[in-house]
């Protein structure tokens, strides 16, 4: 959670030097939920996201170097730099991406976990029991896509826990205006799948329910929807002014910070102590200066990248007026051609 | 070489047409498969074979073809087997099941309907519920949940039930399965195949009767294909199975029963060529899907007339076989395109924009385009009947062409 939230200032402070462009959603304030249901998860499993992915991306294993080397748009992001801020992918770590638009990414997440189900199945690799999250906000929960995958994932018993990060906001659109019941936990019982509400900024609470859902998942039991109540400290984007939002809320959420949350806890706990924790923040800063020194040092990509991973196979762009293909022609390949 | 016939069921209305015998097998071949020959086959006549040159001369008595004589038996080793399209599609389907256990089929209704064109009939008895699944009605969900499962290994084949209903999916299709690998940086391919019925049938109304090839093309990632005989529809399902890239394989609902004779053995068509329907000097036709058979209809017309057309299938809408293409334009120096998409933003625009681009010195007059007219497709069978383009209207542009 600290590293998400590192992570996510420095990345702030980096697009405000210019070091970074475009659309960038931050994190702060909902750590919990990614570090609660990330960390139960397995290698293989997979972890579907939006654009507010750079904390799922750290919580399921993605060196920060190679987040924030995306982030600057250097080839040696986990995307080579073709992804971007809303685009992480990684397929190492078994993390889907990254999509742009709402409630695209639910459907990817139901195809993975069918074909978890589909090993299990048909490839009879009988101790498959890949499980797949996909984390959306609660703007997304008004998304046909979302409706379609609950039906399918709960017809199929698909591996998959769909988890609802509700921070009440979509840009500037309250939850409450816009959804005619805005329990969205209850909508999975509708679909035949149990709905759970939890604490999203707690991350112990968090950690209890995701154990359950992903147990489900995991045994073969089925989909759930967890809806997980958090807030976002800062703007949608960096680009938002947040002008629409109470102070008084901010304010209620800010003091349920789950970091300092967590750190209370351990310390009155006695699970660990005040000099812990703060060697684990100043830890932390390393990882995440060594990062951004990693990021700068890195080479942009060159314009022979631009066509290199347009299609799996390159033959795709087509055979050319000399009768070869495209792909064989050297100035293609170097960018100059046009496609 | 196998000898291929095309026959379906029904009566011929024309009896004169019927004298015409064949006379020896005359197969134009494609120079960019090896081996592999074919005759061409016409949804509305037989192939008569011309014994004399390299040319077959369709002859084409109506709408509805005759069964056809095969005592000018095949002096093929290897028979061939005689069926249509829409059982070729299933054939090329199956055995890319049967050869890799990850490939799988998801739409509406493929599994215990068999599929509403019935393209996956009696696979899903064959190999499983979970591998021919039956989905909900929902295009945009399916299709994305087909790109995540080609993300994590398998190679799903999403059934539209009609290209209309992939606008639905358009989303995804656009978004996720042409730019994931891009995205990504190279790291997930999406091996999937995207396939169903379009174009204009027989007074299905508007929507159902939507040509949306050109809706697709600009999706960077892609690839498309049209398939038009029983003989490359196979030949393409198999090979955009195989392929690593998304591809999208567009069918005809006018073409599904469509009669031929294709080989035994395992083939499979290369999704960027061009296929050469019947070579000649004066134009060049470029067509596709169903258009192909009403240029083949006009040829005939235009070879009485003296017209010596050569016809090329383009098969691969996106990439454009410009080689294929290129030769030919070299070669006769006039180009007509006839395609069923709409003239707005088309193929045929952009067949056009490719050809004038790299081969403007080799044309001596402009590119004619016949595409379809820009009207959803009205129910009347009258006006339906122009809205796309006929043998007359291809006549007279390639007289106007070769003046």
């Amino acid at each position: 959670m600290i590293l998400g939230r590192a992570f996510e200032d420095m990345c702030a402070q980096m697009y405000y030097r210019g070091k970074m462009f475009g659309f960038v959603h931050l994190y702060n304030g909902q750590e919990a939920v990614s570090t609660g249901f990330i960390k139960l998860l397995k290698q293989q499993d997979s972890v579907v996201s939006t654009y507010r992915d750079h904390v799922h991306a750290l919580s399921k294993g993605v060196p920060a170097r190679a987040v924030m080397s995306e982030l600057f748009g250097k080839t040696t992001g986990c995307c080579r730099g073709q992804g971007g801020s809303m685009h992480m992918f990684s397929r190492e770590h078994n993390l889907l991406g990254g999509f742009a638009f709402i409630g695209e990414g639910i459907p990817v997440a139901t195809g993975a976990a069918f074909t978890s189900k589909y090993k299990r199945e048909v490839l009879k690799e009988a101790d498959c029991d890949h499980v797949t999250l996909a984390f959306f906000g609660d703007g997304t929960c008004n998304n046909g896509q979302f409706f379609e995958c609950l039906n399918m994932a709960a017809l199929w018993k698909l591996p998959i826990v769909f988890v609802v990060e509700n921070n009440l906001w979509a840009i500037g659109m309250s939850h409450l205006r816009a959804t005619s019941d805005p329990q969205i936990y209850k909508k999975g019982p509708a679909f035949g799948m149990p709905g759970i509400h939890v604490d999203g900024m707690d991350v112990l609470k968090v950690r209890e329910v995701a154990k359950d859902a992903i147990g489900r998942a995991r045994r073969g039991e089925g989909p759930t929807l967890v809806e997980c109540e958090t807030y976002r400290f800062r703007g949608h984007s960096l680009a938002d002014p947040d002008e629409l939002r109470d102070p008084a809320e901010k304010a209620h959420y800010a003091a349920r910070d789950p970091i300092t949350a967590l750190k209370k806890y351990l310390i009155e706990n006695s699970l660990a102590s005040e000099a812990d924790l703060k060697a684990i923040d100043k830890k932390i800063d390393e990882v995440v200066e060594d990062a951004v020194e990693f990021a700068d040092e890195s080479p942009v990509p060159s314009q022979s990248q631009l066509l290199e991973n347009v299609f799996a196979d390159p033959k795709g762009f087509g055979i050319g007026p000399d009768g070869r293909y495209r792909c064989e022609d050297p100035k293609f390949t170097e960018g100059t051609a046009h496609v | 070489m196998a000898a291929i016939f095309q026959g379906v069921g029904a009566a011929a209305a024309l009896s004169s047409s019927l004298s015409n015998s064949f006379d020896s097998k005359k197969f134009v071949s494609s120079p960019l498969r090896k081996g592999a020959s074919f005759a061409v086959v016409r949804s509305d006549g037989r192939v008569n074979l011309n014994p004399k040159g390299r040319r077959a001369q369709q002859l084409i008595s109506n709408a509805v073809a005759t069964k056809s004589d095969s005592a000018a038996a095949s002096s093929s080793s290897k028979p061939g087997h005689e069926l249509l399209l829409f059982e070729a599609l299933q054939e090329g389907l199956e055995e890319e099941m049967e050869r890799d256990i990850r490939v799988c089929v998801m739409g509406e209704d493929v599994g215990h309907y068999g599929g509403s064109y019935k393209v996956t009939k009696g696979l899903a008895k064959k190999f499983g519920d979970l591998r021919v699944l039956d989905t909900p009605i929902a295009e945009n969900s399916f299709t994305g949940m087909g790109i995540g499962a080609a993300m994590t290994g398998l190679r799903p084949v999403v059934e539209g039930m009609n290209m209309g209903f992939l606008l639905l999916a358009f989303n995804q299709i656009s978004n996720n399965c042409g730019m994931l690998h891009y995205t990504s940086g190279g790291q997930f391919t999406i091996p999937i195949v995207i396939r169903g019925p379009g174009g204009v049938g027989r007074q299905l109304g508007a929507e159902h009767s939507q040509r949306l090839e050109s809706y697709f093309q600009s999706i960077p990632g892609i690839q498309m294909v049209a398939c038009s005989t029983p003989y490359n529809a196979k030949g393409l399902m198999k090979a955009a199975i195989r392929s690593e890239n998304p591809v999208i394989l567009f069918e005809h609902v006018l073409l599904y029963n469509l009669k031929e004779r294709i080989p035994d053995e395992d083939y499979i068509c290369n999704l960027e060529e061009a296929e050469m329907v019947r070579p000649g000097e004066h134009v060049t036709i470029l067509t596709y899907s169903r258009m192909r058979y009403h240029v083949m209809q006009a040829a005939k017309t235009l070879v009485n007339k003296g017209y010596d057309p050569e016809v090329i299938d383009i098969r691969s809408l996106k990439p454009f076989d410009l080689y294929t293409i290129g030769n030919s334009v070299k070669k006769t120096h006039r180009v007509l395109i006839v395609e069923e998409c709409m003239r707005t933003g088309g193929i045929g625009a952009s067949l056009i924009a490719a050809i004038t681009e790299n081969f403007n010195d080799y044309l001596d007059a402009p590119i004619m385009c016949l595409s379809s007219q820009d009207v959803p497709t009205p129910y009347a069978g009258t006006l339906e009947e122009v809205t796309v383009v006929q043998p007359a209207q291809i006549v007279t542009a390639v007289e106007q062409l070769c003046q």
